[in-house]
């Protein structure tokens, strides 16, 4: 199975990067040569083989159901959350105006 | 006095504990040495005081009368992917430039309690994508080892912890921390003549690690040697709520029990490894490992892992499957880059953020991690390979009823030269083909220098153990370490 020029341009806005008409000169054969290579995957016969999950099987936690209950990931943390946000305002994030 | 910079980690620790040296004295030459080298390009931001205030606390604690930790007086690299408060952690990103956390990884925090201190933030691929340190926004690192051709040609030192790999085979660092995902501990290891390992999945935290693919990536030590890495690995292993695949498992004295006497044990030979093309010298090397495994005590035994051929192909859909989905954080919100366009609404925001920071190849791998998972094609490919991946674990399951460790090369060839498969992903991939198959199984795997080729350059073995025998896979490292004499080091031309 190979991708056109439009389908790699349709995967890019998905994925929210802007590319260009030079990009995908370079992009739709790269992609198309990757993607004939995993292909080779298809000649495995996997009819009675289930998808991993896990990769070591171990039973999955669950934390306390309390406030804070890690310091460190609990709440209370405005100011160190927002201290790397290229814009923050009156204690929130910043973004272009997304409503008319 | 010995130069301190040639001295390793079990040497510095030791010698500051027994009073030979000082701490403070030992974090002075490093941060000379790291500060000399600037032309391998090997860290991103150096932190000198940070160095220097360990090791007041480790000189004070001493005179104090308390009990030193275990990287007590030992300066380290810290791969740029660990999460360093107030200091710049940028994946080699642009996107991430400026970006200084509010908190710390669980691992630089346990290496900081342990006694050591941060010479500086270590160059890497791009969001740890490359085996070759050319992804970084920040530039190529130089492999300190060059051909003894009389070129001068640069060589990459492996990836995608290559900062990591060039301080330390270049003693500006006596040990660094690298991150694996489908090799990136092991080869750039290999191809610069130091030891590396990468622990079961989930023994180190990965809280605090840029993520790159969350079910592959795992962090390990880098030294020159494997005592060394075994000590490493002890302060940076353990059990962390905070990450819900931490492994709930005390750290053993995996350094204490070091043993090479193989006495008993089985090495199995993978026989899907002997690929076509494979370099000669490299399969001269693993014949090499074989003798001195043998003379260890081991036996040896051929045992086959019939789906090799399928893990970098699954490895390829998999890691960029979840990186897609990993990276979506990067949107010019919340922190790192934002880049606005005139009159820009947010979807625009986004897009031109991303375009503008991240490098061609996380561009690239995103794009194939969408793609993968997009409806409509998520079962031929994403579900495919987690089949397959199951298959890759089962064959090593029925090796390791036949044997306790399998001996491997790490990489097919030694380090190739800058620039050289730059052009080409799928070449660069495949220097992958030997590392990966351990990562799809989350198995332990560490390389050992093995020797020089004949254009003096370093190869490296692999050893690959089950799940949670650590142990195992140091002691073959040992076994082998002790035969192969391997003493050659770099000559200083940065």
């Amino acid at each position: 199975m190979s991708v056109t020029r439009e389908e790699v341009a349709k995967i890019a806005q998905l994925a929210r990067i802007n590319v260009d008409e030079k990009d995908l000169d370079h992009m739709v054969p790269e992609f198309n040569n990757i993607l004939a290579w995993v292909e080779q995957l298809g000649e495995v016969d996997t009819s009675s083989v289930e998808p991993m999950t896990a990769v070591i099987e171990q039973k999955l936690r669950l934390r306390d159901d309390v406030v804070d209950a890690d310091p460190l990931t609990g709440g209370g943390k405005r100011d160190a959350i927002l201290a790397n946000a290229p814009v923050a305002e009156h204690g929130f994030f910043g973004v272009p105006k997304v409503i008319e | 006095m010995t130069e301190l910079t040639e001295l390793g980690v079990k040497a510095i620790r030791d010698g500051v504990a027994a009073g030979d040296f000082s701490a403070v004295e030992v974090a002075e030459a490093f941060n000379a040495a790291v500060a000399e080298a600037a032309g391998l390009n090997a860290f991103i931001v150096t932190t000198p005081d940070h160095a220097l205030e360990a090791a007041k606390k480790v000189d004070a604690d001493r005179a104090a009368g308390k009990e030193p930790g275990k990287m007590a007086g030992v300066p380290i690299g810290m791969k740029d992917l660990f999460a360093t408060k107030g200091v710049q952690t940028t994946a080699a990103s642009h996107i991430l430039e400026g970006f200084k956390p509010e908190y710390e990884s669980t691992v630089s925090q346990k290496l900081w309690d342990a006694g050591a201190g941060m010479l500086g933030k270590l160059n890497l691929d791009q969001f740890a994508m490359g085996s070759s340190n050319e992804t970084s926004y920040f530039g190529d690192v130089a492999n300190p080892w060059r051909r003894n051709d009389g070129g001068n040609a640069k060589l990459a030192p492996g990836g995608s912890s290559g900062g990591s790999s060039a301080a330390v085979a270049a003693r500006i660092a006596p040990a660094a921390t690298g991150t694996d995902t489908g090799g990136s501990i092991r080869q750039p290891a290999a191809f610069t003549g130091i030891s590396g390992i990468k622990p079961t999945y989930g023994r180190c935290s990965r809280w605090g690690i840029v993520a790159f693919a969350s079910s592959l990536d795992q962090a390990g030590p880098m030294a020159r040697s494997v005592e060394d890495c075994a000590i490493m690995l002890e302060a940076m292993a353990g059990f962390d709520p905070k990450d819900s695949t931490s492994l709930q498992l005390d750290v053993p004295a995996w350094a204490a029990n070091l043993n090479a006497d193989l006495k008993g044990k089985k090495v199995g030979i993978p026989r899907e490894y002997r690929m076509d093309g494979t370099d000669e010298e490299i399969l001269k090397s693993w014949d090499d490992g074989i003798a001195w495994l043998k003379d260890a005590g081991a036996d040896v035994v051929d045992i086959s892992l019939p789906h090799t051929k399928y893990a970098l192909p699954a490895y390829y859909i998999v890691a960029p499957a979840e990186a897609s989905s990993n990276l979506a954080r990067y949107d010019g919100v919340r922190y790192g880059l934002r880049d606005l366009p005139e009159k820009a609404g947010l979807q625009d925001m986004y897009a031109a953020t991303r375009a503008a920071g991240f490098g061609d190849e996380v561009k690239r791998r995103i794009l194939i991690g969408t793609y993968v998972l997009s409806a409509g094609f998520y079962d031929a490919y994403y579900t495919q390979a987690m089949k397959v991946r199951t298959l890759i674990q089962r064959d090593f399951t029925e090796a390791f009823a036949k044997c306790d460790v399998i001996l491997a090369p790490t990489t097919p060839t030694a380090a190739f030269a800058l620039g050289d498969k730059l052009d080409d992903p799928l070449a660069m991939y495949l220097n992958d083909v030997f590392s990966v198959p351990a990562s799809l199984a989350g198995l332990p795997a560490m390389s050992v220098p093995a020797g020089l080729n004949k254009d003096g350059l370093p190869l490296g073995l692999q050893i690959v153990g089950p799940a949670f025998d650590e142990q195992g896979v140091l002691n073959a490292g040992l076994a082998i370490e002790q035969r192969a004499g391997f003493t050659a080091k770099p000559e200083k031309w940065w």
